[in-house]
Order: C-alpha cells, then sequence, then structure tokens
C-alpha cells in the first residue's frame, strides 16, 4: 500500500524516469550494473501498480459516465410501461452489484441495466474485483484486466428485451496479464474470454471469440547470462464504440514501444525522441502493464 | 578496569595480542579535534581522483585509499613514541602505486573499470606488508616492502651498472650493503582473475590467514592466497530463468575468529550467516536475519531503502552491524529476528526519496565501522557529515568534513539538521543540504581513537583530543 504522500508522485513521471535509467545504464562505464538496475525494476513494479489503479479508477469512471450517457439515450427509445415490477428487485441487486465510489452512477445505470437484455453492465471496478456479487468489496487487482465487458446475466427476465442486443460493443478486447493471452471478441455481447477468470464466470461464448497471443521476445545481447526476455506485451486495445477515448484506440504507441524493446535496449538508443513521447501520458495510458519488471541481463 | 589519577578509564581491548589502550572520558564523551587533511583543494574534482575505498591495517599503523583511477595510495603513521600512544603524530604518503588499469573485455563488449571497490590488508607475517585490492574483476595481492640498504663494490659492474671489460679486473672483493634513502616498493605477487562474471563488491580475508573470498552480485567464491587458477564457488544465488531475479549479494564478510563462518547481505535487506563446514555449496544459510518492513511506511521506493549496502562484523564476533539507506542496524549473531540495536543516520530523508531517485543519490552504498572496542559505530551522509553513534552511552553526534574546520586540533563543532519546521541557529535545513558532497567510506582506527573519512576526493583525519 503505496502512502498517499508518495501517491501524489507522478507514478507515470517514475516510471518514464526509471525506464530512461534503464536506458542510460547501457552507456556507462563498465557495464551495466544489476543491482541497481533491479532497484529501478522494483520501482517501476511500483509505480505501475499504482498508475494502473489509478487508470482502472479513472476508465470505471468514464465508463460509468458514458454508460449512463449510453443508456439515458436508449431509454428514450423505450417504452416506459415495459418496464416490469419485477425488474426492481434485480436493480437492487445489480446496484449492489455495481459498487464503488460513484454509486450514484451506478444507480442511474443499474436503474436502466434492468433494460438491457442479456446483461449487465459491469464496471470496471466490478471487473477487477472478479465477480463483485459475491466480493464487492474486494481490492482492484491489477493483474486482471478488462476492458468493456457485456456479460450474460444469470438474471434471465432480462431476455424481454431482445432489441437491445446490437446495441453493444461490437468488439472488444481483453487481455488476461497471467496467461499473457490477448482476446479479441467481436460481434458479441457475452464472452467468457471477457473475464480474466475465465472459467469463474464464463458463460459460454455466444460468438466465436478469436484468442491472439501476443507474444514478444526481446533479446539483451549485453552478458553471457542473457535471458531471453519473453515478455508478452500487454495490449490494452478498445474498441468499444461506447467508450470513445482516443488513447484506448491508439495502439501505435504500444507497437512503437513493443518494437523498441524488441530490439533490444539497442532499439532505445535510436528511437530515443519516440521513447519521450511514449512516456508522455498519452502514451503510457495505452501501455498496458508489464508482468516483469526489465532485468536486462 | 582501572582507574588512572586523571580518573581516566582504561579498556584494553580483548582481542589485541599487544598490549593497546583505548582512552575515554567519564561518560564516553568524546571530543573530535581535526588532524590532517589530504588530497587537493581543487573545487575541480578529477574522476580518477573520487576516493573509492579506504581501510586501516591491523595495528593502524598504515592507512590504504583506493580511487576511481585505479590508484592506491598508503600512509604511514609516525609515532614518535610508541610507548606513548596518546601523542599520536601524522600520516605520511609511504607509498602509491597503480593497482589496476582500465581494461576491455573483447567478448562481451564491455569496458571494466579499474575503480577500486575494497583494499583488505592480510595480518603481518614479516617485514613486508601485503594487501588484496579489487576492481569490478580482478583482485591483486600487493608487496609493499621497504629497502633502505642497496649493494655497492660488484666486481663485474660499474657503479652505474655498465659491465666492466674483465680484462681491467684484477682484485676480487665483497660488495657491501649501504644504507640509502628508504624506498618503498610495491609489487603484484599474484593476481586472481577470470573467476566472476558480475561486479565484485567485497573481498574479506579469512582468519586462517590463508584464504579469503570475493563477492560479486551472485556469487561468491573462495580463493586461497598462493592459488590464482582456481577457486571454489561457495555461493550462487543466480536463479535459472534471469527474469526471476529479486535479490542480488551486496556485500560479505568472513567472521572474524571462526574460519568457517561468513555473511552476505541482499538487496532485500536480508543477511544470511553460513558455515562452510555444512556443506561444500553454502546456498542454505545457517542464519537468515531479517526484519519485518514497517508496512506503514511503504513507498515506491521500499526495495531501494531496504538494501543493505554494508555488513561489518563487530571485533569480538558476537554482533554484526548493517547499513541501509537510512539506517544502521546491529545484530545480535544469536538472534535472527530483529537487531538489537537500530540507528535513524538521516531519517529526515525519508520525505524527499523521490528526489534523491531522480538524481541517482539514492543508490549511494554507504560504509559503516566499529572503533575498536565495539562501543561505538560510524557512518557517512550527505552534505560531508558523518555520523557517530555511541553504544553504550546512547548519545550520537554529527559531524562535517570541511576545509572551513581544518585548523590544527580545531575541535569540530556538532551540526544539527533541521527536519522541518523553524530552523534554529546553526541549523541546517534538509533543503539547503549539498548532495554531491558524499561520505561514503570511514574507518576507524583498530587501537585508538583516530577516525577517517573520506569526502569526493579527500581524506580527513581525525582524532579524540587529548587534554
Amino acid at each position: 500500500m503505496i502512502s498517499t504522500m508518495e501517491c501524489a508522485v507522478d507514478a507515470q513521471s517514475l516510471i518514464s524516469m526509471s525506464l530512461m535509467k534503464i536506458h542510460n545504464s547501457r552507456t556507462q562505464r563498465g557495464g551495466i550494473k544489476l543491482h541497481k538496475n533491479l532497484l529501478v525494476s522494483y520501482v517501476l513494479r511500483n509505480a505501475r501498480q499504482v498508475y494502473i489503479k489509478e487508470k482502472y479508477a479513472e476508465i470505471y469512471r468514464m465508463q460509468q459516465y458514458e454508460e449512463v450517457m449510453t443508456v439515458c439515450n436508449e431509454i428514450q427509445e423505450l417504452n416506459p410501461l415495459d418496464l416490469d415490477a419485477e425488474d426492481t428487485d434485480d436493480e437492487e441487486q445489480t446496484r449492489a452489484a455495481c459498487c464503488g465510489e460513484e454509486a450514484s452512477l451506478c444507480d442511474a445505470a443499474c436503474q436502466r441495466g434492468a433494460a438491457q437484455p442479456e446483461a449487465h453492465a459491469r464496471t470496471a471496478s466490478a471487473l477487477l474485483s472478479g465477480c463483485p456479487i459475491e466480493d464487492g468489496g474486494k481490492e482492484p487487482e491489477p493483474s486482471d484486466y478488462r476492458s468493456c465487458c457485456m456479460e450474460a446475466s444469470p438474471l434471465s427476465h432480462f431476455d424481454q428485451f431482445p432489441a437491445l442486443q446490437d446495441r453493444h460493443c461490437n468488439k472488444t478486447t481483453v487481455l488476461d496479464l497471467d496467461t499473457h493471452v490477448v482476446t479479441t471478441v467481436e460481434n458479441g455481447y457475452l464472452y467468457q474470454d471477457c473475464c480474466c477468470d475465465a472459467l469463474q464466470c464464463g458463460q459460454g461464448a455466444q460468438s466465436p471469440a478469436k484468442k491472439r497471443k501476443v507474444e514478444f521476445g526481446c533479446c539483451i545481447s549485453e552478458v553471457e547470462e542473457i535471458s531471453d526476455f519473453t515478455a508478452a506485451r500487454k495490449r490494452a486495445k478498445r474498441e468499444d464504440c461506447s467508450y470513445s477515448n482516443p488513447e484506448y484506440t491508439d495502439t501505435s504507441n504500444i507497437s512503437n514501444l513493443i518494437s523498441i524493446f524488441g530490439s533490444g535496449f539497442s532499439g532505445l538508443l535510436s528511437r530515443q525522441t519516440d521513447l519521450e513521447q511514449i512516456c508522455s501520458k498519452q502514451a503510457l495510458a495505452s501501455l498496458g502493464a508489464w508482468t516483469r519488471a526489465i532485468v536486462a541481463f | 578496569m582501572t582507574y588512572t589519577s586523571e580518573g581516566i578509564q582504561l579498556h584494553s581491548s580483548p582481542e589485541s595480542t599487544s598490549k593497546q589502550w583505548l582512552l575515554y572520558r567519564p561518560g564516553g564523551d568524546m571530543q573530535w579535534c581535526f588532524s590532517q587533511v589530504k588530497g587537493a583543494i581543487d573545487d575541480d574534482v578529477a574522476e580518477a581522483d573520487i576516493i573509492s575505498t579506504v581501510e586501516f591495517n591491523h595495528t593502524g599503523e598504515l592507512l590504504a585509499t583506493g580511487d576511481k583511477g585505479g590508484r592506491v595510495v598508503i600512509f604511514q603513521q609516525e609515532i614518535e613514541n610508541k610507548n606513548h600512544p596518546q601523542f599520536r603524530s601524522e600520516y605520511n604518503v609511504y607509498s602509491t602505486f597503480q593497482s589496476h588499469e582500465p581494461e576491455f573485455d573483447y567478448l562481451k563488449s564491455l569496458e571494466i573499470e579499474e575503480k577500486i571497490n575494497k583494499i583488505r590488508w592480510l595480518p603481518q607475517k614479516n617485514a613486508a606488508q601485503f594487501l588484496l585490492s579489487t576492481n569490478d574483476k580482478t583482485i591483486k595481492l600487493w608487496k609493499i616492502s621497504e629497502r633502505d640498504k642497496r649493494p655497492e663494490g660488484y666486481n663485474l659492474k660499474e657503479e652505474d651498472g655498465r659491465y666492466k671489460d674483465p680484462n681491467t679486473i684484477t682484485s676480487l672483493r665483497v660488495p657491501v650493503l649501504i644504507p640509502m634513502d628508504l624506498m618503498v616498493e610495491a609489487s603484484p605477487r599474484r593476481v586472481f582473475a577470470n573467476a566472476h562474471t558480475y561486479h565484485i563488491n567485497s573481498i574479506s580475508v579469512n582468519s586462517d590467514n590463508e584464504t579469503y573470498l570475493s563477492a560479486d552480485d551472485l556469487r561468491i567464491n573462495l580463493w586461497h592466497l598462493e592459488i590464482t587458477d582456481r577457486s571454489f564457488n561457495i555461493v550462487d544465488i543466480k536463479p535459472a530463468n534471469m527474469e526471476e531475479l529479486t535479490e542480488v549479494i551486496t556485500a560479505a564478510e568472513f567472521h572474524p575468529h571462526q574460519c568457517n563462518t561468513f555473511v552476505y547481505s541482499s538487496s532485500k535487506g536480508t543477511i544470511r550467516l553460513c558455515d562452510m563446514r555444512v556443506s561444500a555449496l553454502c546456498d542454505k544459510h545457517s542464519k537468515l536475519f531479517e526484519e519485518p518492513e514497517d508496512p506503514s511506511n511503504r513507498s515506491f521506493f521500499s526495495e531501494i531503502i531496504s538494501s543493505i549496502s554494508d555488513v561489518k562484523f563487530s571485533h569480538n564476533g558476537r554482533y554484526m552491524m548493517t547499513r541501509d539507506y537510512l539506517s544502521m542496524k546491529i545484530w545480535d549473531l544469536n538472534m535472527e529476528n530483529r537487531p538489537v540495536e537500530t540507528y535513524q543516520v538521516h531519517e529526515y530523508l525519508r520525505s524527499k526519496l523521490c528526489s534523491l531517485y531522480e538524481n541517482d543519490c539514492i543508490f549511494d552504498k554507504f560504509e559503516c565501522c566499529w572503533n575498536g572496542n565495539d562501543s561505538v559505530v560510524m557512518t557517512g551522509s550527505y552534505n560531508n557529515f558523518f555520523r557517530i553513534f555511541d553504544r553504550g552511552h546512547r548519545r550520537d553526534v554529527t559531524l562535517e568534513a570541511s576545509r572551513e574546520n581544518s585548523k590544527p586540533m580545531q575541535v569540530l563543532k556538532p551540526r544539527k539538521v533541521c527536519a522541518g519546521g523553524k530552523r534554529k541557529k546553526d541549523e541546517i535545513s534538509v533543503d539547503s543540504l549539498d548532495f554531491n558532497k558524499k561520505i561514503l567510506h570511514t574507518a576507524w582506527h583498530p587501537q585508538d581513537n583516530i577516525i577517517t573519512v573520506a569526502t569526493t576526493n579527500n581524506l580527513y583525519i581525525f582524532q579524540d583530543k587529548v587534554n
């Protein structure tokens, strides 16, 4: 738990500072210092964890807002008389499920959520905490990361609104930081691979899910004890129509960083200006996450 | 413990082989006075002159320093009257030599720095002195010997060395040795190379006077002083997959009396004590010394500041001391779960860690040292401050090594850093500390109250004021 005072320090600036230190260590006299780089990697990891938490909180807030707006628009097209009295209980449940700080947004979303067929909107915090119905108060687990996720609800009475099935994200890309699997799902709202605990929440894919493994070897050719630095770079790619933040549709920055580290740290030497751009806030937002800190040996 | 007529307590150092006396005032007050400063006065510091290690020999008569340029400078104490050590005199240059040169590893395309990381003296066995010096990759054994006589009266050679024409030789004589000006020669007797893949951070001579260890980031090797073409690996913490690397070795030292025991510290803040009798490879420790982290102090930099930069056994072998970024801890070898004493060196820096990370100061490796009878410990800090902690009397003092306080026998005034709030007169605020002026290396005379601290390129010698 990073202290609040340290949180005031920009996690992003720490990340960029750390990356620059690792980069500079390549040109230092005497070779790369293993001890110092290991310590820098710990700072990088800590900053990354804080950054992801902050980012997810931000996504959650943005998502809530967007969903509320979307649902509002959709509601206007609905016949208000179609709303059943039965739904109120479910509204309570889903409201409880969408726990989090933005309770007011949640309430609004959940009320509308009753109108969504075969799904109920899960908030980012719900995503982060696994199954919020069971464990609403759980601390967001940074190793799980899901984008907008429309999930089949166990509550069957949502079925009465099939008309709205199509009004959901057409394509969702999610990544699993533990198995290094990036999954893109098209044409659908329901996705076992939306959940990082896929087995836990999977309801059976309604539509074929494309699994795409993103893998990447990064060889650092400095010392004899070079390990193949095979780390799947995490792609956070969201093409969700309901979330139009340009950061999340821009994969070029990720590709840049991947290609930079793909050519070992020598890539950094030739791409220094790119690195500075990449280390900017925009790029860092789409950087995704690192399961392991950089170990340059 | 006896008292002189002046009321001064005399302690004898239990491990000393000869009678040496340490002087302490009642109450344990020590007043430190400036004695000498060595090095250039220039503010413009040449990188090669940066002092990288300081070490007294076992009697304290010799003081060796190593620098970034690969040179070793040895100072000798000119003792006017050896029977009365309270009349101390100065340290003067005794020998200077180039220990290591810059090298290039062509296979790995790596430059190997000539910087001297550590110097360790061997106990004296004969007229010559021996020391081990090491850079990142190679350890060398140097013999320092004196020559104060030279032969004269060769039969076949002239005085200038030219060979005589044999036909001109009509008589035979025995050459004689005549006095000459003292010449101190340093010659490399052994070179211990090619045993370390990573950067050597420590060397330590065993109490058996036959073996020594060298430690790099991931491995510790055991050498015999006579054998250079092989060494035994006794600790290897390199993981099979380097991605799983979580800690490195930061320092290692042999026990002062038990030739089978050594300790090594890690970047995670743990110390492992190993017994070489248990197995050939000492990967499994006999004891693990670790203090649980205080969760309320958790920050981005927790791992960095808990990394141990130095570990030193006490002279009596019962305790060991570790230095991490903000504190010094003294451990009883019989208690593994927490230190027996903790001293905060510069706690006011805890709120500045981000800036210190930015300017790389957070990676500085401070050393620490014990005094001769293990009652006082010392370490360095920033702004050319150094800290002395009196364990027995629970006092500590902050002193400064500066040219301004360099008048002969000038008593050093204690310094105080104002952590926050209203700054009192004579206090220095944290923000005005100069982080480029750091004291990383300190040493304490093994038998006397003489201390030496190394600023960037100067060596200061202070001594306890004697009435």
